[in-house]
């Protein structure tokens, strides 16, 4: 009984934080149709970003409690800087191209960033527990789970729901789906069509950046640790469905208990669990668990 | 017989140029052609995939499965290593074949990459592999030259030379062949190849072996020259370097892929040595330039260049 | 002579959208008939069900008495039921020589005529008048000669019915008549069965020997060309009402 909790529980976390790279990657892929290979490497970055901020806040002696909000201004600094940096410098120049072009672009850049990193905050591991520790702990019948897990999964929750409202409630959004469904009739009808893509990217990267920062404090920030995410949020995307946000959500679900259960009970097929999920999936539904109608062609 | 064409000449010129030359260049330099070669055969595979119109990130998974049969029968020849590897990664493509080539774009590119990644996952996992440090390998002899020494050195180097160019000349046949001709026709219309008749499944199906196949050749040249096998030949970064020399090299001739993997290893010796923390950043530059100002590879200033010597 | 085609009670329901209802069409061998009827009427969704790219909902398909209701495309195609289609479909960076080439190939390996390749693809160049283009790029061509390379395609595994969907749409009025005069001309000797799709009535008038109109996915007239194109459903729904003279002042 106690494993199936643990399960459940640790399960629910593990989505939780794919959820929130899994967000940004599905919307980029909507709005954008670029499966953007550098969102690990943005993740990374966050994590960094977050680790030197908090870092250096603590250092100065400056109250701990203040660290989430630099936690969250970690994250949205990175947005703001690297989504418009790549999106009005490298992929403004290779829009129209095929799909897979855009992919093979995105990778590129994720090996530049790889190593930007590197060449800015070296290859040492960066540590920075105080978010995570000050929370301190909560006991769930016989198992006892850091409150800070709480918060990611609040977190994860909270983007599920924002984005929800931001697309179906607020005028953007329409326009965000209007671009998403059609992008030469979207231009057509006046939408800025190229802003959108501006704000979708900046808005990706920020999540991407999010999940980075709010891992920051329970791991140890090292250079790479964007490369395991990222085939782990491709699977996520694939299982849901390319595109589809409420796919992303089952497919975070799916994964984290999945790999949650291999751990618990199969440890040795936990590296590969994911991918045999995926493939399985795959198997039964071709094109993930929630498809877009797609229309006639001939 | 017809009278030779451009790419044969090219192939048997090539050939005969480094088998001549490969007793006069220093050990270093025979190595880095070896592997280069070698790992010119996975980008030919993938140069087919491409022609078919794929892009495949898991070419890893053929290659580990090359490097790793072979590792596995350490008292064999190095010929039957290399037709051993070969086999196994061809099989393990019919299998994943399966799944695989009911899908195209990003499904295909990703759904490859997992399948690396599951094996990866294996091999990492058992400990009588090695797990993540892997093992050595060395042939006993390789064509019935014993291995080891200058002479087995170069008996490799000859090997993979040899291997190069019969795949290289293999695949050049087969794309002036019925079956070759359908794959660009698969990649730019596969409705119109289903209305004439003929499987579109099968003839992805069909490459996908046949770049399996090269992949686990090139596998199994690689574990003997390095003389050491690991999982992270599996690793999806592994694949992505494949696809780097592939978009360096360009599709348009079968000698390509081996330039652009001599330009790779040439590329990474130098990199190593002066910056081994930018290499990454030094391929992925080199990857966006060749996408936004040569779209078309290396081998179209190739032939940018005869054309202006008319 | 005997049904080459029999379509019974073919329907083809989306959800709400009834594409193809009840069709009942029985199509004499070496015959001409025009498919017409407006916009969403049904008559690509008919030749999609006939060439197995869509599944019907219920009903059956016949060729030469055989079921061919759940086969595939290409199953259907190497038993002889071509097609040519409204936005044509060739392989863009192949040259027009070698996207017959391709064509020829396919067919060879299918029980279709064992000539040598080269010269099966040079014939067909020359028969479509496509020689001049054949060293082209498929993607650079004018429409009509896509569309003319489109229908070669189809022709080239020797079919017994051919379906042409929209043969002159896209191409020019001076050189429609050209275009279904070397189409037709091609294929006279072979004794192909013709059906095609079309919106132009002049065509439909010059080259049906039978016309069946559609509209709303069902078959609102079935006959001699003329008597057709008279019908009242017809010209309600399909031709148009003739516009009332102008009377000068």
């Amino acid at each position: 009984m106690g494993d199936i909790l643990a399960v459940l529980i640790d399960g629910t976390i593990y989505a939780s934080w794919l959820f929130i790279i899994a967000a940004g990657l599905t919307i980029v892929y909507g709005v954008m149709r670029i499966l953007n290979m550098a969102h690990g490497s943005l993740y990374a970055l966050g994590a960094y970003a977050a680790a030197s901020l908090v870092g250096t806040w603590i250092r100065g002696g400056h109250p701990p409690l203040f660290s989430y909000a630099l936690l969250l201004a970690a994250a949205v600094a990175v947005g703001l800087v690297f989504g418009p940096l790549i999106e009005r410098g490298i992929l403004r120049v290779v829009y129209g191209r095929d799909e897979i072009v855009m992919v093979l672009v995105t990778y590129a850049l994720f090996l530049i960033l790889e190593d930007a990193i590197k060449l800015v905050w070296g290859v040492e591991s960066y540590f920075v527990s105080e978010p995570y520790a000050l929370l301190g702990t909560v006991e769930i019948g016989p198992l006892t789970y850091p409150v800070y897990s709480a918060a990611l999964v609040l977190a994860a929750a909270g983007t599920g729901v924002g984005l929800r409202w931001g697309i179906y409630r607020t005028r953007y959004g329409k326009l965000l789906v209007a671009v998403i469904h059609d992008r030469e009739i979207a231009a057509a009808l006046g939408i800025d069509v190229r802003k959108v893509f501006l704000v979708t990217f900046t808005l990706g990267t920020m999540l991407a950046a999010l999940g980075g920062a709010l891992t920051a404090p329970t791991v140890s920030v090292v250079p790479g640790m964007g490369v395991e995410t990222i085939v782990l949020a491709f699977a996520v995307v694939v299982v849901g469905g390319l595109g589809s946000m409420p796919g992303a959500a089952l497919g975070s679900l799916i994964v984290g208990l999945v790999r949650s259960a291999a751990v618990h009970f199969f440890p040795q097929v936990e590296l590969f669990s994911i991918y045999l999920v995926m493939a399985l999936v795959l198997l039964l539904r071709p094109r993930g668990l929630f498809v877009a109608a797609e229309a006639r062609k001939i | 017989m017809k009278r030779l064409d451009r790419t044969t000449v090219a192939l048997l010129a090539s050939l005969a140029a480094l088998l001549a030359s490969g007793p006069l260049l220093p050990r270093w330099a025979l190595f880095l052609l070896t592997v280069s070669l070698a790992k010119g055969l996975v980008v030919l595979g993938l140069l087919l995939l491409m022609r078919t119109g794929l892009v495949s990130f898991g070419q890893g998974l053929y290659f580990a499965v090359g490097a790793y049969a072979a590792g596995m029968m350490p008292a064999a020849d190095g010929l039957l290593l290399l037709l051993g590897g070969g086999i196994a990664a061809g099989a393990v493509a019919a299998l994943c074949g399966l799944l695989l080539a009911r899908y195209r774009g990003i499904f295909f590119a990703m759904l490859s990459l997992a399948f690396s990644m599951i094996l990866y996952g294996l091999l990492v996992k058992t400990s009588a592999l090695g797990s993540t440090d892997g093992f050595n390998v060395q042939a006993r002899a390789l064509a019935l030259v014993p291995a080891g020494g200058p002479h087995g050195r170069y008996a490799l180097f000859a090997l993979t030379a040899a291997a190069a160019s019969i795949a290289a000349f293999a695949l050049h046949r087969f794309f002036a062949s019925h079956l070759g001709r359908l794959a660009p026709a698969v990649r730019d219309n596969e409705l119109r190849v289903e209305y004439m008749g003929a499987s579109v499944r099968n003839v992805v199906h069909l490459n996908l072996v046949v770049a399996g196949v090269l992949a686990g050749l090139g596998g199994a040249l690689t574990a003997l020259a390095v003389g050491h096998i690991d999982p992270e030949m599996a690793y999806w970064t592994t694949s992505g370097e494949f696809v780097f020399v592939a978009i360096l090299s360009g599709t348009a001739s079968v000698l390509a892929p081996f330039l652009g993997a001599i330009v790779l290893e040439l590329l990474r010796s130098f990199a190593y040595e002066y910056s081994p923390n930018t290499w990454q950043l030094v391929v992925g530059a080199s990857m966006l330039l060749v996408i936004l100002f040569l779209p078309s590879g290396l081998w179209s200033l190739f032939s940018r260049w005869r054309k202006a010597l008319r | 002579m005997s049904a080459i085609l029999e379509t019974k009670e073919l329907t083809k329901t989306f959800g709400a959208v009834t594409a193809a209802s009840a069709i009942s069409l029985s199509i004499e061998e070496d015959t001409v008939v025009g498919l017409i009827g407006s916009n969403g009427a049904g008559k690509t969704t008919f030749v999609n069900l006939v060439t197995g790219y869509l599944k019907p909902t219920s009903g059956t398909i016949r060729y030469l008495g055989r079921d061919i209701t759940a086969l595939q495309p290409r199953q259907v195609t190497r038993l002889g039921v071509c097609r040519s289609f409204q936005i044509p479909q060739v392989f863009d960076t192949l040259t027009a020589y070698e996207n017959l080439l391709v064509g020829v190939g396919i067919a060879a390996r299918h029980g279709g005529p064992r000539k040598d390749p080269e010269e099966a693809a040079e014939e067909m160049l020359q028969r479509f008048g496509l020689d001049r283009f054949a060293g082209a790029p498929a993607g650079i061509l004018p429409e009509g000669v896509r569309k003319l390379l489109d229908i070669a395609m189809a022709l080239v595994v020797k079919p017994r019915i051919l379906l042409l969907d929209e043969p002159t749409s896209g191409v020019s009025s001076e050189d429609k008549f050209a275009l279904m005069d070397l189409v037709l001309g091609a294929i006279r000797a072979d004794k192909v069965t013709v059906l095609f799709v079309e919106h132009d009535m002049e065509i439909v008038r010059r080259y049906t020997q039978r016309v069946v109109a559609f509209y709303e996915g069902r078959v609102i007239a079935d006959g001699e060309g003329a008597a057709v194109l008279e019908d009242p459903e017809v010209r309600r729904y399909v031709v148009g009402e003739a516009a009332p003279a102008v009377r000068p002042c």
